[in-house]
């Protein structure tokens, strides 16, 4: 069976020994729209880095059918789209075109190409008027939107998104939400936002402890009170 | 508001006050040593290279708009040669200096764009040496004991400064645009202050990394020096010691030294090296040449603001 | 908060403002050389570079106003000419004495001080157009332009787009600094703390900025391999610059050396 995403008895040690992964493995099919819940030091961001290979840990991960080593990062990483929770660490060009056409020119298309994409991907965070734009210049929830700008120019066929509510206003919450919801590509939000959870995602995994030890139905897994209280989670 | 009190404002170069000989063999000094520098850290830091360098040239910047009242409205500063170059190593720290004052003085004026690889060479590559000497050496005294930190980053920070500062004054007094044993002692005795401001500025930021990630005061030390930094010392060192007290001695200092060897060449010297009463035609000329300049000057400012105004009219009665 | 007034590009549509930025940043530095090469006392020459930076703020606008007000900045710089006055040979103007020293000034010292304020003074005003009427990224092509490694303009550029958000890091702390440092209403204690003390805390701060810049720096580092950095700086090739434009920076340079053989010929 075709998987997206498929991680297999994953162990990530810091160098001092800690084990921030411990043994995670899960699938995620084409098209599935996942949340990663779970307290701070559960190992999400941690997890999150081994989808496209910045952190590299022991066991197997695979996107898109394309094992996640060495030889194949330049694959993966168009594949998996990682928009990174800091706004401010996603943006890093002097203006919005060039951080959007960031990707595209690493993915080695002509110039032609690249602005085609950057349009399409700016129109589609309903950002199409900002690219001569200087980031700093701009709000968080526009900045989130770029940031998610800057992984759909490369087209990729999964999005992984680190904490992509936090530090919003209730009205660039929903305005994200909303994009989000219009975003055809399989996806996979860390989060501890869970009233967004109950909204957007059908799939819920819980993780804590740098394991996985719930992963179900959104709507039975934000009803199991013993669950939520056990990994210092809390109902919406 | 911002731009006046980022460093000591007596660093800084602005145009116009060096020797175009002076600031073209600084310039190809400076491309040099950040040339090599892009080099050897490009190899140490490989793809990392680009955010860190670019992440810490801006903190260093930010940085040096961190101020402490002293006394009477004045203030200390950072500087940060030698805080970058105990945490980076020299290559880093070149390169992070170098990019601090390139974009003071690109965007903010904050010293000329001529004067630039001066600049550069002053108040980044001469401090880098500097620490770089001096901090490995103490730290290598006290066999890398806790205190050779505190007392390395000190002294080195105090130094850098002074050291900087004699080699700006020198460079002015070369440059015949002041007197060498004036300045001299007036920009090493200022400095002498301010270099303290530095030193503690330098130990507090020590103390908090020491505290709280120890592992960073590492990354410098894994670097052993190159035959391209101690070049550069002795080059500096001996500079400071041949040209120091040989201007400060003479009555007026490197130029009478530059007189006697045809250093500066005639248009330089023109005006005080013709006696005073050959001097009246030439001064008639001139203020004719003046005259007629200065009317030129008015009729050309004068038909770009009529142009402009004209063109502007224009625009106005096209969208109207 | 957002730290805006930190960036001194002004937009405009004006003559200067669409100038390429490659002929921008070759013009101002000519015009720097030539203002460096003048000899001392060259009064009409220096007449003709005012006339030619007050002719390029206007078509700028940006007001000469504010551009002579950032000029101002450069000027206690001048303090390191005035020993000239006394240590130049030539004319005597006035002697004065000060205690055991009798200071001469002398015409010629005078003269050169007011050539090296005057220079340093159109340079300035020259620079300042510049960097307000160009946008950065627009100056980081300039820069790529006049063939500035690709690697450092990369560094700049990441640079200046930080300087804003750390600059916004070390504002805080100067406020939080600011908010904790309360007097006792007891009359006549010292407050503040020793110079050390406060010199200290000031270094905690900059160890505090300089630790969250490596922090940063590592996480700027994972964004930018997972849209697929390897290290090389890759970006689109330069456009061309007008033929117009380069005709006008060719007549430019030219007037410059006009100006600097005139000169030469008449001071000289």
């Amino acid at each position: 069976m075709h998987h997206t995403i498929q991680v297999q008895e994953l162990v990530f040690k810091y160098p001092d020994g800690t084990r921030a992964l411990d043994g995670v493995s899960f699938h995620i099919a084409p098209g599935e729209k996942v949340a990663l819940v779970g307290p701070n030091g559960a190992g999400k961001s941690t997890l999150i880095l081994h989808l496209n290979g910045i952190l590299q840990g022991e066991g197997t991960v695979c996107v898109a059918d394309i094992p996640v080593v060495e030889k194949n990062f330049a694959r993966v990483r168009a594949a998996v789209g990682l928009v990174f929770q800091d706004p401010d660490d996603q943006l890093f060009s002097p203006t919005v075109f060039d951080d959007v056409a960031f990707g595209p020119i690493y993915q080695g298309l002509d110039e032609q190409q690249v602005r085609a994409r950057v349009e399409h991907a700016l129109h589609a965070v309903h950002m199409q008027d900002y690219a001569r734009r200087v980031s700093h210049h701009l709000s968080v929830g526009q900045k989130k939107r770029i940031s998610i700008a800057t992984v759909l120019s490369m087209q990729p066929e999964i999005l992984v998104l680190d904490e992509p509510t936090a530090g919003l206003d209730p009205r660039g919450r929903r305005d994200l939400i909303r994009l989000l919801r219009e975003l055809p590509q399989t996806m996979l939000i860390a989060t501890h936002d869970l009233h967004m959870v109950q909204e957007l995602l059908p799939r819920t995994i819980v993780m804590d402890g740098g394991r996985v030890v719930a992963d179900g139905r959104t709507s039975e897994i934000l009803n199991d009170d013993a669950l939520l209280n056990a990994h210092g989670l809390e109902k919406p | 508001m911002l731009s006046a009190p980022l460093s000591p404002p007596l660093m800084h170069i602005p145009d116009g006050f060096l020797s175009i000989l002076v600031s073209v063999v600084l310039w190809i000094a400076t491309i040099g040593i950040v040339a090599v520098s892009l080099q050897r850290v490009n190899r140490d830091l490989g793809e990392r290279q680009v955010p860190l360098m670019g992440v810490l040239a801006a903190a260093i910047f930010a940085g040096q708009m961190l101020n402490f009242p002293v006394a009477g409205g004045t203030s200390g500063h950072l500087l940060g040669a030698a805080l970058a170059t105990i945490l980076l190593g020299p290559y880093a720290a070149v390169l992070v200096m170098a990019c601090v004052i390139g974009v003071q003085g690109l965007l903010f004026q904050d010293g000329g764009l001529l004067a630039m690889g001066a600049n550069i060479f002053n108040m980044g590559i001469v401090g880098v040496v500097v620490t770089h000497f001096l901090y490995r050496t103490l730290r290598n005294l006290g066999s890398g004991k806790r205190w050779t930190i505190f007392v390395g980053g000190f002294a080195s920070a105090w130094l850098g400064v002074v050291t900087a500062s004699l080699i700006t004054a020198l460079e002015l007094a070369i440059s015949g645009t002041t007197a060498a044993n004036i300045a001299i002692p007036a920009m090493g005795g200022v400095h002498v202050l301010i270099g303290f401001g530095e030193a503690l500025i330098t130990v507090g930021a020590l103390a908090f990394l020491y505290f709280t990630r120890p592992d960073l005061l590492k990354i410098g030390e894994a670097k052993p020096a190159g035959r391209a930094v101690w070049l550069a010392g002795l080059v500096i060192a001996l500079a400071i010691a041949v040209a120091s007290p040989l201007a400060s001695s003479f009555p007026d200092g490197l130029e009478w030294v530059a007189e006697q060897q045809g250093f500066l060449n005639n248009a330089h010297n023109a005006p005080y090296q013709i006696i005073p009463d050959y001097v009246f035609p030439g001064i008639g000329n001139a203020a004719l040449a003046t005259i007629v300049a200065g009317v030129i000057g008015t009729l050309v400012v004068g038909g770009v603001a009529f142009a402009l105004a004209y063109a502007r009219r224009n625009r106005s009665v096209v969208s109207n | 908060m957002h730290v805006h007034f930190l960036d001194p590009f002004h937009n405009g549509t004006s003559l200067i403002h669409r100038l390429d930025p490659r002929v921008k940043l070759v013009f101002t530095l000519a015009y720097i050389v030539t203002a460096s090469l003048l000899p001392f006392g060259a009064w009409a020459a220096y007449v003709l570079l005012l006339a030619i930076v007050l002719s390029v703020e206007l078509a700028s606008e940006l007001g000469i106003g504010y551009v002579l007000r950032r000029a101002l900045l450069a000027t206690p710089f001048v303090l390191a000419a005035v020993p000239l006055i006394f240590t130049v040979p030539g004319t005597l103007l006035f002697t004065f004495s000060l205690g055991a020293w009798t200071f001469t000034a002398s015409l010629e010292g005078v003269e050169r001080l007011l050539s090296i304020a005057f220079k340093s003074w159109v340079s300035v005003q020259m620079a300042i157009v510049l960097a307000a009427t160009t946008s950065f990224p627009n100056l980081l092509m300039a820069m790529r332009g006049i063939g500035i490694p690709r690697l450092l303009v990369a560094i700049v550029g990441l640079m200046w787009r930080y300087i804003f958000v750390l600059v916004d890091q070390a504002l805080r702390l100067l406020r939080a600094r600011a908010a904790r440092s309360g007097a006792t209403p007891e009359m006549g204690r010292r407050v503040g703390g020793s110079i050390v003390w406060r010199a200290q805390t000031t270094g905690g701060m900059a160890g505090n900025l300089l630790m969250r810049g490596f922090e940063r720096g590592d996480r700027i580092y994972a964004a930018m391999a997972a849209r697929g950095y390897d290290g090389e700086v890759r970006a689109f090739p330069l456009p061309q610059v007008p033929l117009t434009q380069w005709f006008g920076l060719g007549a430019a340079i030219f007037l410059f050396a006009l100006i600097l053989l005139f000169s030469i010929l008449i001071v000289g």
